[in-house]
């Protein structure tokens, strides 16, 4: 398979993703460590035809990203986790009307300012609930520098295939690392783009949420013809305002079962050094920049005769429950690397039904080195 | 004969949730007139709402509509614009929509003066909530969170609009369907940022608890606290006070507007022409 290597930044990668994706708009506001999405991006769209805008706040940030994309342009925001809390409550309206649009959340330590020039993965579990309500959300999780692409373009087709906010989360470290990135081609990336489903019917014949109880609603652009109406309120199937009581309770279900009916569609993972793995052998659970760490550790490790082997999920949400059921099932210590306390262990205790992992968490800002995690096989197994 | 409203309006919509007597149908109508005046395409025009009572305006008009979030219309708007900088939008919001909740966005998209039209109705209080303060609730008036009576200043809509840089700003009534659509049609023709202060009643909730108890006594109200600007500029200091100036406040026909800027910005991405400089602007500082 052919493919192309650009030296550059993750933040700079998310950006080119976006517009090899066919993202046509941006909207966003300084936030560091994020920013650098903002300023290339600023560059590459007007370049393409498209706008690029830093608006007055975060909020406006994710609202004209959702304005545009409810015309049926691809949309884009970057922030980090305090622009996330603060772009929350329109999160919310994207999941309730089905608009699609691509959240690159750089994290940072939190909470509240936090620690703002820091790397940390504790956005993992506002970002499978960054809004209030009942949702099912959608968070890759980039673990190279070459992810900050290919998981940005990702993001845009599920995006457009379930029709609601995908975040990709990105962190200090990947944001700002400066590297090579071995890419898909641009040609594979463009034959790859699937936009969302456009109803070509008769007008008087189209009912955009009214879909089959496992799929998003079916939104054609804007200013061709078909004329509705976009809400946060439950709505009917032509998106208008309704108490209904059976109408509500289909609407909400189907947001959840759009998604949860369809977690073969999403779910991505890398499995490194598990093949050979026992019972008595060492399972570590990791994800985004800490991943690039274990995989030095397991060298490490296997050199001093320890077997262990790297689960990570780079779907984050929605969890991949069997496969970490499969293999905590199957080995007995495991071993959750984190840049938070137990954000994901949570999930990964909740799915595999086991109480006895070990951890190994970091909240001071700073990346988890090989050899703590080395340090810490040794210690606790 | 009659106007007949029905091709813009969503009939199996009606009636609408709003109060009898209220003023939303009237501002409503109004701008119906105003668009069909303009000879826009029902598919070509975004009509963008917030939250409250005028939040439902959205839904009963026949175009392109959305109901966003409480204070952010103008904020989707500038992306529903700004990525279809040829469409029409026109942004709905009460008083607590455009100057509390969303006072921010308000000042940025006057600001930037992207050709944004923006009906504010202004009933001087939190309506649909059942009468909480507004930034235009005169002080001294009963509301349900300032029962001892509102001491917080208010807000004259329209000057924190030519303040931060609109270049169409007008004020209106419900009491003169006629000058309303008029002064909207300038304001649709107009390119860059509208602003319309159009103040209604709600005898309901704001009316009823402060000595106006029908629609009438609330809409003499306003019809006394109102003058046009030619009367308003021979009044005296003292006078004006109380009073606020009606018709076109500010046509500046001058200054750019957004997305014809931004275009230079795609231009000079494009290799279309040299980078933008401070010798492109007259104002320099």
């Amino acid at each position: 398979m052919a493919t192309r290597e650009i030296i550059s930044t993750g933040n700079e990668l998310s950006a080119i993703a976006a517009v090899d994706a066919g993202c046509e708009f941006f909207g966003g506001y300084p936030l560091t460590p994020s920013s650098e999405v903002m300023h290339v991006i600023s560059d590459l769209l007007p370049a393409a035809g498209g706008a690029a805008i830093q608006m007055e706040d975060e909020i406006a940030g994710i609202c004209c990203v959702i304005g545009a994309s409810m015309t049926g342009v691809r949309a884009l925001t970057a922030t980090s986790g305090p622009g996330v809390s603060l772009k929350a409550e329109n999160l919310g309206l994207a999941q309730m009307a089905e608009v699609p649009l691509v959240l690159v959340n750089v994290m940072r330590g939190g909470p509240s300012t936090g620690l703002p020039t820091r790397v940390s993965q504790g956005d993992v579990l506002q970002a499978k609930n960054p809004s209030h309500g009942d949702y099912k959300s959608i968070t890759l999780c980039a673990g190279t520098l070459a992810e900050c692409y290919t998981e940005v373009v990702r993001a845009f087709n599920l995006a457009d295939r379930f029709m609601q906010p995908v975040i990709v989360l990105t962190d200090e470290t990947l944001g700002h690392m400066h590297g090579k990135a071995i890419l898909p081609t641009l040609e594979e990336v463009k034959a790859g783009i699937k936009l969302r489903k456009q109803f070509d019917g008769a007008p008087e014949d189209y009912f955009p949420y009214e879909c089959e109880p496992d799929q998003p609603a079916v939104l054609n652009s804007m200013f061709k013809g078909y004329r509705y109406h976009f809400t946060g309120l439950h709505h009917d199937k032509n998106g208008f305002p309704t108490e209904e009581i059976n109408t509500c309770r289909k609407l909400i279900q189907r947001l959840e079962d759009k998604v949860e009916l369809h977690r073969d569609e999403l779910e991505l993972n890398e499995e490194f050094m598990l093949d050979d793995l026992e019972e008595n052998d060492v399972l570590i659970i990791a994800y985004g920049s800490v991943s690039l760490a274990v995989k030095e550790a397991i060298a490490d490790l296997r050199k001093q005769g320890i077997k262990a082997g790297l689960f990570r999920p780079i779907t984050l949400w929605p969890s991949p429950a069997e496969r970490i059921k499969h293999f905590t099932d199957k080995i007995k210590n495991v071993l959750v690397v984190e840049l938070n306390i137990k954000q994901y262990t949570a999930e990964v205790e909740r799915v595999s039904s086991r109480l006895d992992l070990e951890g190994l968490y970091k909240v001071n800002g700073r990346p988890i080195a090989p050899h703590e995690i080395v340090a810490k096989v040794k210690e606790v197994f | 004969m009659a106007y007949n409203y029905d091709k813009y309006l969503r009939l199996e919509k009606m009636p609408t949730l709003w109060c009898w007597g209220c003023g939303d149908g009237v501002i409503l109508k109004a701008t119906i007139r105003a668009i069909e005046k303009m000879g826009w395409k029902q598919d070509d025009v975004c009509v963008i709402s917030g939250i409250g009572c005028s939040g439902r305006f959205s839904s009963y008009v026949d175009f392109n509509t959305i109901h966003t979030t409480h204070g952010r219309t103008v904020a989707y708007a500038t992306g529903v614009k700004l990525a279809n900088p040829d469409k029409h939008v026109i942004c709905v919001g009460g008083d607590g929509d455009a100057l509390a909740i969303g006072g921010n966005h308000t000042i940025h998209a006057c600001r930037r003066n992207i050709d944004i039209n923006f009906i504010v109705i202004n009933n001087f209080i939190y309506g649909l909530t059942n009468s909480q303060t507004s930034p235009t609730t005169p002080q001294g008036m009963w509301t349900v969170s300032q029962k001892a009576g509102n001491i917080d200043p208010t807000f004259d809509a329209c000057e924190l609009a030519i303040a931060s840089g609109a270049s169409f700003v007008g004020r209106e009534t419900m009491l003169d369907p006629k000058k309303l659509e008029r002064l909207l049609v300038k304001g649709f023709e107009h390119r860059g940022f509208s602003f319309f202060d159009v103040m209604s009643n709600c005898h309901i909730n704001l009316g009823r608890k402060n000595k106006m108890v029908s629609a009438m006594d609330n809409l003499n109200w306003i019809d006394s606290i109102t003058t046009p600007k030619s009367k308003y500029d021979k009044l005296s200091p003292e006078e004006q006070l109380n009073m606020f100036p009606t018709g076109v406040l500010k046509h500046d026909t001058e200054v750019r507007e957004y997305c014809d800027m931004y275009q230079d910005i795609k231009d000079v991405h494009q290799g279309k022409r040299a980078k933008i400089t401070q010798d492109d602007f007259e104002k320099k500082i």
